[in-house]
This record gives structure tokens, C-alpha cells and sequence, in this order.
């Protein structure tokens, strides 16, 4: 690779701190005496007390984490299978099926969410129960992390050599042991990635959850409702240890990886 | 691993050392109303209320959910809201089945009249004889069947002492040139035509969509000196003296000119907004006297009094006003005079017809721009299409030489 002149790494650096610098300010800013964020008056872990004191910000932090882990595996195994399914049918059915799943991605999220709430509302008055809260969630946030998954295994999916599956029949594999002892660790990468993205959209997501939560709120509508007055630094607090909690996952993944190629390329 | 596991585990106990609350028992007014009605009995309580409005413990002050769930062994499951639309598009569409809320005035009046609201029972409510006179039986709620009121204030001009000149006495001032680019304006429609109005010497309550039209005129021509329209920003920005001059609620002026002593609060002499928030019980609720006992819960006097001190807004119960401390209580912000008061107007419901008007006029000013070219847009799309084109036809060229 050719060494990075000057003008690259400045533009490395201008295009990282774009990234990074709001969160970074965030950061500081959830350490701040006032309320102000602004001014820097004075340095206080005070925020970070207050906020684990505080029922409703952790109860709506426990809610979004809760449904995102639970409807991304979901979304995960089903979009799986689906993949899978979708793989050996004929071209135009799969035309049709690939078209028909990608539609919650292209469509606009408030259509999707007022659609989902009101489907959710003939169902509860159709069957009398109150439905709305964790089970209308986790349905809703399963059907927009759906075509994710799909989109990132069947690609993988394809690439695959399908005489591997065969020569393993051949060898003696039932179909089942030949789909979990040949086939999945092929596609692993692709579903482990589909989960991550699954979470992130999920902890993300604000539309749909909030027409679809009932009487309960996921962590991005808790923050919403503050806009009328100051938004407190408990959720600066919030945010930072969220930040931190992730970056750390993500270097001790890169540090594993990296330290299983150096294993490997001193094999070679 | 173990190490690993050890070291989170060790971090979770010291986070829970962090996390031990402040207890504060409360001593009840009426020693004869019996909180313990649904102790046991497994009951939650659906608590929809808007954002940083209520007590809880951040501050210092009472975890008034706390408390009320240790009194009377209910559980709270409080959720929150950012405006009275979207409270009203919440319980209309059927989704969500809550027991208390808190709309302000005319969204009550809007509520009642479409019957979502239950009529109380002021038998479960006596604390309601607390609350002073000149709340109860307003336009939004005349028989006062419906509403409680919760915090009430008025709407006014807060500014920089340090970067106006002159009184600050006249809702034009937020028109004036020499604060160009330093002057912040309410960023929803019925605050910020209520300040037209009122500029124009109207009514805040408007009656024909001419009167929406002249206002929406009156905003255009104010477009030239507002810095940005804001809701939450206003705080930093004014405490930050990023602007000179902004309109907001009395409560969150007290908070802002607490951060930065150069601020100061001006009520206009043309008249303001007065509002009350109330607490009402959804007609869909199942647990309505858990409801009244709740609402009963916040006009107890200390409950009140610690709202007071965490939210900023003026307080409607008579006996919390009187042991606030005497800057507040005499402070002409939160508790202005009779004659200010008498020249305030509520909001009321507006006709359906208005209120599509007003919201049509209300993106017309958003998107106004007096410098905008009506040319620059569709000048964009024809070079682009051109661009398409010429792509095109190079394409075409190159296909037909590759042929040869």
C-alpha cells in the first residue's frame, strides 16, 4: 500500500472527528455540575448517580435492550430459514418474495408504524385482550429486522458451494446434520452480522415503537418526551455508557480477531 | 474468563452502592382518607404524563412515584409525552389504555367535548378543596367535572439585559430589526400565532381564517430577525447568551435566569397566554379510583410543594403557594398580579376548519424564504435532466462506435 501522503491523513482526521467529535463533546458534557450544555462549570459524577436512581430512564433502557436481543434473534433464525427457503424456489416466485420482503425497508417508517398499530387495534378489539406493549412490540420489531437478515444470508447463501451440502449427504449426513455441521458455519459470518445490524435498528428505531408500544416506552421515545423542557444529562450520562459499553465489545472483537490471523499467517 | 466475570460482577455492586435511594416518609393532610384501599391487591396504575414533570428524586427532592406506590401499594407505570398532539393521537387511535393524564386547557376542552375524558369523582378527591378558586370552572372545563389542575403560568418575553436596549415591554420587540439574528420564536403553530395575535391586537382564540392569514402575514414579516425557532434549545441558548430575546413559558424563564443572572422576564402589555395543565382520567380507563386516589396523591400539599421546586411552573394548590419561599411566592413571574392576570387569555378549542388552516398557514411561514428564488428548483431539475441526457447520449455515441 502506498504510504499516505499529508493531505490524506488530514482528511482521515477531519472525516473521523465529523464522527466522532459530537460524542465526544456528549461525553464531557454528561460530567458537567449545571445543566447547561454549553458552558463547563464544574466536574461532577453526580449525572451518573442520579441516573441509576432514575426508574423510568432505566425501565425504558431495559425495555428497548430486552426487545431488541429477543427480536433480533428471532428476526435471525426466521429470516434464516426464510433465506434458506427462498434459495431453491423457482426464479419468478423468488422474484416476487424478494420484492415483497424488501418492502418495510423501503417504505417510510411511519407507514409502516401507523399500519402495524392499526392492524394491532382490530386484533385487540376483535379478541378482547390487551395486546398492546411487549407482544405488539416484539411482532413489529421482528417484521422491519426481517428482510435485514434476508438481505445479508442470501447473498452468502448463494456464494456457497452447493456440492459441499451434497458431498456430505454422500458421506452419510442425515439433511439435518448436513444443514448444521456444513451449511451454517458457511453462512455464519453473514448471520452474525444480520444480528448485529438487527440490534442496532432495533435500539434505534423510534416511529414504529412508538405507535406500537401501548402504555410502555422504549428508551427513544423516553428521550423524545424531554424536548419540551431541557433534555437532562442523566441521558449524557446514558449515552456515554452506552458508547463506551459497545467500543469495548468491538475492540476486544477486533483484538480476538486480529490475534487469530497472527496465529494463522505464523502457521503458514 | 473468571477474571472477567469477577471484575463485572464487582462493578455491578459498586453501581448498586451508587443506586441506594434517598427515603423520605411523607406525613398525608387528611389522616381520615385511606390510602390503603388497593394495598395487595396487585394494581398498576398507567401514568402518562409530559416529560420532566413530575418530581423524581434527581434534584434531591421527593421520588414522588415512590412515594406514592410505598403509601398505597400501587404500582406506577409512568410514561411520557412531548405535546398534547401527540397525547391526543395516542388515546384516539385506541392503542394504549391509560388511567391519568395531564392535557393542557384546551386539549381538555377538545377531549371532553369528544367524550375520552370520565367525570370524577370528587368524592375520592377532597384535596380539590385545596386548590384555589380562580383555577376551577374555566372555559376548557366550566362545570369542572373532567380536570384537576396540576401547574398553571403565563407565556412571556425572556431576555439578555445585557444585549437590549430600552423597555421590554410590547410583544413587538421580537420584531425588531436592531436584534436582528438574535431573537428565538416558539417552534409549534398555536404559541407562536398566539404572539401574533396578540401583536395585532386579536384575540389568541382566532374566529375566521382571515384572522389566521393576517397573523401568518405578521410571522412572515418576523422571519428577517429570528435566529431559529426553538422548544428545548431555548435553554441553551439564552443561558448561553446565544440570543437576546425569546418567548417562553414563566416556569422554565425562573430556571433559566437561576443558570444566568443577565436574564430577565417581561410580560407584554398587549396581554399573554395564561395555561393550566390539568389532570383528567381517560373514559377507557379501568382503574379509576386508583386514578382519583393518584390525583387526590399530587394536591397533598408537600407532593405539591415538591412538583413546585422540580418542575419551576406556578403551583394551583393555595396551600403549597404559601410555603414557598417569599422570592417566589411575591415573584411577579410566577405569581404576577390581578390586573396582569386579567389582561391573559386561555386557549380554547378551535373549530376543525381553523385548525387546518391554522396548520396549513403555519408550514407556509416555516418554508417562507423573502430572499428564496422561485427559479432556483426547477433551474436544479433542468440540469440535472440535461445532465441524464448528455450521459445518455454519450452512452448511445459510444455504443455505435464499439459497433463499427
Amino acid at each position: 500500500m502506498k504510504r499516505m501522503g499529508a493531505f490524506s491523513k488530514l482528511y482521515l482526521v477531519l472525516i473521523f472527528s465529523f464522527m466522532y467529535l459530537p460524542i465526544a463533546v456528549m461525553a464531557v458534557f454528561s460530567f458537567n455540575q449545571s445543566k447547561s450544555r454549553t458552558l463547563f462549570t464544574g466536574f461532577t459524577l453526580g449525572w451518573y448517580q442520579s441516573l441509576l436512581r432514575n426508574d423510568m430512564i432505566l425501565s425504558a433502557l431495559g425495555l428497548s435492550l430486552v426487545i431488541a436481543l429477543i427480536s433480533s434473534v428471532i428476526a435471525t433464525v426466521l429470516g434464516t430459514m426464510a433465506s434458506i427457503g427462498i434459495y431453491s424456489m423457482r426464479h419468478t416466485v423468488r422474484g416476487v418474495i424478494m420484492n415483497v420482503s424488501y418492502m418495510p425497508v423501503i417504505n417510510p417508517e411511519i407507514i409502516t408504524g401507523v399500519s402495524m398499530m392499526l392492524l394491532f387495534v382490530v386484533v385487540k378489539n376483535s379478541i378482547n385482550l390487551q395486546i398492546f406493549g411487549i407482544p405488539t412490540l416484539l411482532v413489529a420489531h421482528i417484521t422491519f429486522n426481517l428482510p435485514y437478515v434476508i438481505f445479508n444470508v442470501s447473498p452468502k447463501l448463494r456464494q456457497m458451494d452447493v456440492r459441499m451440502w451434497e458431498a456430505a449427504l454422500d458421506l452419510g449426513c442425515t439433511p439435518m446434520q448436513a444443514f448444521f455441521k456444513v451449511v451454517l458455519p458457511e453462512l455464519m459470518p453473514a448471520i452474525l452480522s444480520s444480528f448485529l445490524i438487527c440490534l442496532t435498528y432495533s435500539i434505534d428505531d423510534f416511529i414504529i415503537s412508538y405507535f406500537t408500544s401501548g402504555t410502555m416506552q422504549t428508551l427513544p421515545i423516553a428521550i423524545y418526551s424531554m424536548t419540551r423542557k431541557k433534555v437532562s444529562p442523566e441521558i449524557n450520562a446514558l449515552s456515554t455508557i452506552l458508547f463506551v459499553v459497545i467500543f469495548t465489545i468491538i475492540l476486544l472483537i477486533n483484538a480476538k480477531d486480529s490475534r487469530k490471523e497472527k496465529k494463522n499467517a505464523v502457521r503458514i | 474468563m473468571k477474571k472477567v466475570v469477577s471484575f463485572a460482577v464487582s462493578v455491578l455492586l459498586l453501581a448498586t452502592v451508587f443506586a441506594l435511594p434517598a427515603q423520605a416518609a411523607i406525613t398525608p393532610d387528611d389522616p381520615s382518607y385511606n390510602w390503603e384501599r388497593f394495598k395487595g391487591q396487585d394494581v398498576t396504575l398507567n401514568v402518562y404524563n409530559w416529560g420532566l414533570y413530575i418530581s423524581d428524586g434527581s434534584d434531591g427532592g421527593l421520588d414522588i412515584n415512590k412515594e406514592f406506590e410505598d403509601l398505597t401499594g400501587i404500582k406506577v407505570n409512568y410514561t411520557t409525552y412531548d405535546t398534547n398532539e401527540s397525547l391526543y393521537a395516542k388515546l384516539k387511535s385506541g392503542g394504549a389504555n391509560y388511567d391519568v393524564i395531564v392535557p393542557s386547557d384546551y386539549m381538555v376542552g377538545k377531549m371532553s367535548k369528544e367524550g375520552m375524558l370520565a367525570k370524577l369523582d370528587f368524592g375520592n378527591i377532597p384535596n380539590i378543596a385545596m386548590i384555589g378558586d380562580q383555577y376551577k370552572g374555566l372555559d376548557y372545563d366550566p362545570n369542572n367535572e373532567y380536570s384537576v389542575p396540576y401547574t398553571w403560568g403565563v407565556v412571556g418575553i425572556v431576555y439578555n439585559k445585557t444585549m437590549v436596549k430600552g423597555p421590554i415591554d410590547s410583544w413587538s420587540a421580537l420584531w425588531d430589526e436592531q436584534y436582528k439574528g438574535n431573537v428565538l420564536m416558539f417552534n409549534n403553530s398555536r404559541d407562536a400565532f398566539a404572539i401574533a395575535f396578540k401583536k395585532l391586537g386579536m384575540s389568541l382564540n382566532p374566529s375566521s381564517t382571515e384572522e389566521i392569514q393576517k397573523a401568518a402575514e405578521e410571522l412572515k414579516k418576523q422571519k428577517g430577525v429570528v435566529q431559529a425557532y426553538v422548544m428545548d434549545e431555548i435553554f441553551d441558548k439564552m443561558e448561553g447568551g446565544e440570543a437576546a430575546l425569546a418567548p417562553y413559558y414563566a416556569g422554565d424563564a425562573i430556571t433559566m435566569i437561576n443558570e444566568n443572572p443577565d436574564l430577565a422576564f417581561a410580560i407584554p402589555k398587549e396581554g399573554t397566554n395564561y395555561f393550566v395543565d390539568a389532570m383528567c382520567v381517560p373514559a377507557t380507563s379501568t382503574q379509576k379510583e386508583a386514578a382519583e386516589m393518584y390525583i387526590n396523591f399530587m394536591c397533598e400539599t408537600q407532593i405539591a410543594l415538591a412538583n413546585c421546586e422540580f418542575i419551576g411552573y406556578s403551583t394551583p394548590q393555595v396551600k403549597a403557594e404559601a410555603l414557598l419561599p417569599d422570592e417566589l411566592k411575591n415573584s411577579p413571574i410566577m405569581y404576577p398580579s390581578k390586573d396582569v392576570l386579567a389582561n391573559t387569555e386561555i386557549f380554547n378549542v378551535l373549530p376543525d376548519e381553523l385548525n387546518q388552516a391554522m396548520d396549513e398557514a403555519w408550514s407556509d411561514v416555516k418554508s417562507y424564504d423573502e430572499k428564496g428564488n422561485d427559479l432556483l428548483i426547477p433551474g436544479i431539475l433542468a440540469l440535472a435532466v440535461a445532465g441524464i441526457a448528455v450521459v445518455f447520449w454519450r452512452k448511445n455515441v459510444k455504443k455505435k462506435r464499439n459497433d463499427y
